[in-house]
């Protein structure tokens, strides 16, 4: 397949997008009325014509692999299938214009969608108030440290230690580290929990919090959560909930229910706003009561006089986005939640939790699976049979690419070796598992048969094997014109 | 897998090798092996004391950022310059040019006689491998 042209390359000097309208007023000479350092020269922008314009992106979407494409079992990411009525609604002209300076008098629906998507949020996953402020989940962790930081200082106290399970997701340690505390890892057991002694020999009076991916990056249930959160609360401790998983639990367990004091959940993975394209996300936080007055403000209220942006009390942590958030996506979330209603919700987390099933029954026969046990919305495989034959779990990534079917994660989690993380999402149909197990075992028989095959994937891909070492060290993002 | 006798290791995958008064650390083959292409080695201060599995820098494959921890206790009189515009020597040469740090060892008798020489090193990575 030829290189698509950069855009620029595309252009031709004088060839119009587009004729505007000639103006209804008389022109006037800039250098007559403004001072000489302000005027511009001409802008090096590409000179090309709809068409041009419209057939470059329309191939370079082409090129793309999308949830509307193929299934897309990106483990830990919930690439599910995103309804386009979301789009329409945060279209709907009273939601996507008004201004954020407006007066809240003539926004009210669009403060009573995020005022009552917060509460709902709320519910599902058993907080007593929720923010919808976050624009990502990372950025929701760090604000709920920040909480729970603030709320230690309320006491009287400091500590600076958070424990993490090495089954978390990246972003904990990383968050932990970024709200200059410091991570102590708690190992895993061979059951997939955390390690009780492990955990009860590391809780001292220093830790602050426990940072808890649940379910894990294994795509297990923390069977002992109980005894985890109460051992944590005992010591003087907060247990911070990363949410991203929540697919697995939405309608079934409230995560607030289970001694979590605070947790972010990502709308652009459960409640369908768009993402895979660099965002914007949105990272909504709940807690429980104790940990509400540190929240960002403002918050949204209802009030006898209507819904109104109240500003962030004294113990606020302060604001963390300007205006109230990502508020498209927020539209969006809340009309996922609304098309599909309570049990809905209910019937998202049992059919995510049952492909990923489905899916470690039908692989179980061609890969190992270190910690096999029912799992939730994921299962994680390990390649190590096929390495033992010469291939890595590179390869049979790439080798699935040539089967038209997006790769899973690979590599993570860390403590599963030559890892395969497979997280199908409730929207895939039996059909579509099907092909999805079906490329994967033959990829598996590949791999004993012709090796090689797997090893000269992707072979149908618009590029083949990138150099990752130099798109890591010294990638080239610039252009430059050819004289 | 089979590694040079010539050198001992750690069960972290990282070998040491006397060079006179000194010893010459790096990462295993098979460390280089699993990490995948590496993109960045980060390197401590020379003049820097380290105790027996201190962590003493980070590698970075395009899969993961790992810990590099020492296998011998002593101060560390020099690091692999040539690491930082060619960090694909830790795949190309992992004991060879793409050595990390020169350590001048606190008791150069015993420096490295709680490491596993070659062949229990065979062993372990094999059971790894299994």
């Amino acid at each position: 397949m030829a290189s698509e042209p950069l855009i620029f390359e595309l252009a031709s000097p004088g060839r119009p997008g587009v004729r505007p309208p000639l103006p209804q007023f008389d022109a006037v000479d800039p250098a007559a009325v403004l001072p000489e350092g302000q005027i511009r020269g001409a802008l090096d922008l590409p000179e090309v014509s709809e068409i041009d314009v419209m057939r470059h992106f329309v191939r370079l979407s082409q090129r793309n692999h999308s949830i509307d494409t193929a299934i897309y079992p990106l483990g830990s990411c919930t690439m599910k299938y995103n309804p386009k009525i979301n789009e329409v609604t945060a279209r709907l002209p009273g939601l996507l214009e008004p201004h954020p300076y407006q007066p809240e008098s003539s926004v009210q629906g669009l403060l009573a969608l995020i005022h009552d998507l917060e509460a709902v949020l709320a519910e599902l996953a058993g907080f007593a108030t929720v923010t919808t402020q976050p624009a990502a989940g990372s950025q929701g962790e760090m604000v709920g440290l920040f909480c729970i930081q603030a709320w230690l200082r309320s006491r009287g106290e400091r500590r600076t230690t958070v424990l993490v399970p090495d089954s978390a997701h990246g972003t904990n340690p990383a968050t932990a580290t970024m709200t200059g505390m410091r991570v102590e890892p708690l190992g895993t057991g061979p059951d997939g929990n955390i390690d009780l002694a492990e955990l009860d020999a590391k809780l001292d009076d220093d830790v602050a919090a426990l940072m808890l991916t649940l379910p894990t990056t294994l795509g297990l249930f923390e069977q002992r959560i109980l005894d985890v959160t109460r051992r944590v609360h005992a010591a003087g401790g907060q247990v911070y909930g990363d949410g991203a998983n929540m697919n697995a639990m939405l309608g079934r367990v409230r995560p607030g229910d289970l001694g979590i004091d605070v947790m972010h959940l990502n709308l652009h993975k459960t409640f369908t706003t768009p993402h895979g394209g660099g965002g914007p996300g949105a990272g909504a936080l709940g807690v429980q009561a104790h940990l509400a007055p540190f929240l960002p403000g403002p918050r949204f209220v209802k009030t006898d006089a209507g819904y109104a942006l109240e500003p962030a009390g004294p113990d606020s942590i302060g604001r963390v986005h300007s205006h109230v958030g990502n508020v498209g996506n927020l539209i969006r979330a809340y009309t996922y939640i609304r098309s599909l209603g309570r049990d809905g919700m209910r019937e998202v987390a049992d059919d995510a939790v049952l492909h990923a099933n489905y899916l470690r029954a039908r692989l179980a026969p061609h890969f190992d699976i270190p910690y096999d046990r029912i799992c939730m919305h994921e299962v994680v495989l390990a390649g190590t049979r096929q390495r033992r034959l010469g291939v890595r779990t590179t390869d049979i990534a790439k080798r699935l690419i040539d089967y038209g079917v997006h790769p899973p994660t690979v590599y993570f989690p860390l403590i599963v070796d030559e890892a395969l993380m497979i997280e199908p999402t409730e929207t895939e149909s039996i059909e579509s598992l099907d092909q999805f197990a079906e490329a994967l075992i033959n990829v598996a028989d590949e791999a004993k048969a012709a090796p090689d095959l797997l090893h000269a994937a992707p072979t149908t891909a618009p590029v083949r094997r990138l150099d990752e070492v130099t798109a890591n060290r010294s990638p080239d993002v610039n252009w430059t014109p050819a004289d | 897998m089979k590694f040079p006798s010539d050198a001992r290791y750690s069960r972290e995958h990282e070998w040491a090798r006397f060079d006179g008064d000194d010893v010459i650390v790096g990462i295993t083959p098979y460390a280089a092996d699993e990490l995948g292409d590496v993109v960045y080695v980060e390197l401590p201060a020379v003049g820097l004391h380290v105790e027996v599995m201190d962590e003493f820098g980070t590698v970075e494959s395009v899969k993961a950022v790992s810990p590099l921890y020492a296998p011998v206790a002593g101060d560390i009189i020099g690091v692999n310059e040539a690491l930082d515009g060619a960090p694909e020597l830790v795949n190309s040469s992992p004991m060879g040019d793409g050595w990390l740090i020169r350590v001048r060892p606190d008791d150069h008798a015993t420096a490295v006689e709680d490491l596993l020489d070659a062949e229990a090193y065979d062993a372990f990575v094999d059971e790894l491998l299994a």
